[in-house]
């Protein structure tokens, strides 16, 4: 029972890094099972909210690609992109998130052998930190509630 | 500084009698010492309730977003910059405001000065040059001012406003030999957990009153992220982890636009040094960009612009 897997989220351009990995799919390139695709319109549409939400849920790790300097869809979201990620990225490791389960890369739609080489880097790097311990939102589950008031009423029934 | 009252009362008798601005945004005594309050005033006949002393650390840029009047307002450097920062954003025309630009030698923190004071209430705190002269019943200390100062004031590199229609009085000589990350860096230094620790530690008293963010003149969104309910990004809730999403995000929406005018910290009833959330950024942003918030009008905040040559080594 000790086969822990990295779970990791995926923010993936829809112009590039998505294509890339329907690519990498096509050409049955291996990669690990480990990430989680969400499809984005662009990496600039990455608001820190996203990568927090995916950490506050339990994520292992959270990877954001987008389209190669020059060649975003929308001209230049990736350059705003990249300066919000870098400042994010920054900011949480220097309040404790561990280097390692956060991760960017620029993959084009044909790059598909890189697609699964950085995936594979990307499984490796959030295993060898481990399961993430912080910034996780635990909701208190129905069970937590019922059972302690289920308890008083026995008590009081008798 | 007591001069600069008389300065800020003649020009907001004439402004305001010669119809050039429709109200004066300054300060006024609060109703305990060293607490100086916000007002706003309409009239010519008020406007000797303005004043200026070391206690007027609240930054009065916060009053000037979306403002539809004309309005004249005493700026300290900070609260100047945050003013360009209102110009850079659209939150306000120039012609709409007047500055009465304010040299500082620093705000005192009241904190301190309270725990100097070890419990005894003080009840009049008078201000002469360099000193603080704190009394109340049965005491009298004289303080060195300098030593009391708001934490980012002693590190401060913009005293004087940087952009004003009228000084109140001569500029001051900037602090230069400052070292403003030192407490930025030695929490770099520590290991991850360290970290973790070390911020969970800073936020562990946190009531998530939101005095910080509504004292902070950037933080003017119509719908703050934390009212947010449609997707519901941060819970409402005192759980660790909601907090410091809180943090994070507040921080983050700040990144290359905060001035370390120091109103979140002073704003805060649990004294939660808020400000090494912002300052991290705020390094960041001078080491990868080059930038400083609200110095010039000219050119786009940094996160508003791009260079296709930025630093991207953490990108694979
Ligand atoms: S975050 Fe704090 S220090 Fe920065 S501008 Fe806002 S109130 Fe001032
Ligand atoms: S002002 Fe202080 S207690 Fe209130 S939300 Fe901000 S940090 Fe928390």
């Amino acid at each position: 029972m000790n086969a822990w897997e990295p779970k990791i989220i995926a923010f993936l351009c829809n112009w590039c890094s998505y294509g890339a990995a329907d690519l990498a799919g096509v050409s049955r390139l291996q990669y690990p099972v480990n990430i989680r695709i969400i499809r984005v319109p662009c990496s600039g549409r990455i608001n820190p909210k996203f990568i927090l939400g995916a950490l506050r849920h339990g994520a292992d790790g959270v990877w954001v690609s987008g389209c190669h300097p020059g060649d975003c869809h929308y001209i230049e979201g990736n350059y705003y992109a990249r300066r919000k990620f870098a400042l994010l990225k920054s900011l949480l490791e220097h309040t404790g998130i561990e280097p390692g389960r956060l991760h960017f890369s620029w993959i084009s739609s044909a790059e598909a052998s890189k697609f699964a080489e950085t995936a594979r880097e990307v499984v490796e790097a959030v295993r060898a930190v481990g399961p993430a311990r912080h910034f996780i939102k635990t909701k208190p589950t129905w069970d937590d509630i019922e059972a302690p008031v289920q308890a008083a009423c026995q008590v009081e029934v008798g | 500084m007591h001069a600069y009252t008389e300065k800020i009362r003649e020009a907001a008798q004439r402004l305001l009698t010669e119809k050039k601005v429709d109200a004066v945004i300054g300060f006024r005594h609060g109703t305990v010492p060293m607490m100086s309050e916000p007002v706003c005033v309409r009239h010519a006949d008020q406007v000797h309730q303005l004043v200026w002393n070391g206690f007027c650390g609240i930054n009065l840029a916060n009053y000037l977003a979306k403002r539809k009047d004309r309005v004249a307002v005493t700026a300290k450097g900070c609260d100047s910059r945050n003013i360009v920062i209102h110009l850079q954003e659209n939150q306000i025309r120039r012609d709409q405001v007047y500055i009465l630009g304010a040299p500082c030698h620093g705000m005192v923190d009241r904190r301190k000065v309270w725990e100097f004071l070890k419990g005894r209430e003080p009840l009049q705190v008078m201000e002469n040059g360099s000193s603080l002269k704190v009394s109340g019943k049965g005491f009298e200390e004289v303080l060195e001012r300098q030593a009391f100062l708001q934490d980012n004031c002693r590190i401060c590199t913009h005293r004087n406003p940087v952009i004003y229609d009228e000084l109140l009085g001569d500029p001051v000589p900037e602090q230069t030999d400052v070292d403003r990350y030192e407490d930025v860096r030695r929490v770099e230094a520590m290991d991850s957990e360290g970290r973790w620790r070390y911020f969970n530690d800073l936020i562990a008293s946190c009531i998530r009153c939101y005095a910080c963010r509504n004292a902070c003149p950037l933080c003017y969104c119509p719908t703050c992220f934390v009212d947010e309910s449609r997707p519901q990004w941060v819970g409402k809730t005192l759980d660790p982890t909601d907090t410091r999403t809180f943090h994070l995000l507040r921080a983050f929406h700040v990144a290359g636009r905060c001035t370390d005018c120091g109103s979140c910290e002073r704003a805060c009833p649990m004294s939660i040094p808020v400000r090494q959330f912002t300052k991290k950024l705020e390094k960041d942003v001078k080491e990868l960009y080059g930038y400083e918030a609200g110095v010039v009008v000219e050119g786009r905040p940094p996160l508003d612009t791009y260079r296709p040559d930025d630093p991207q080594d953490f990108i694979k």
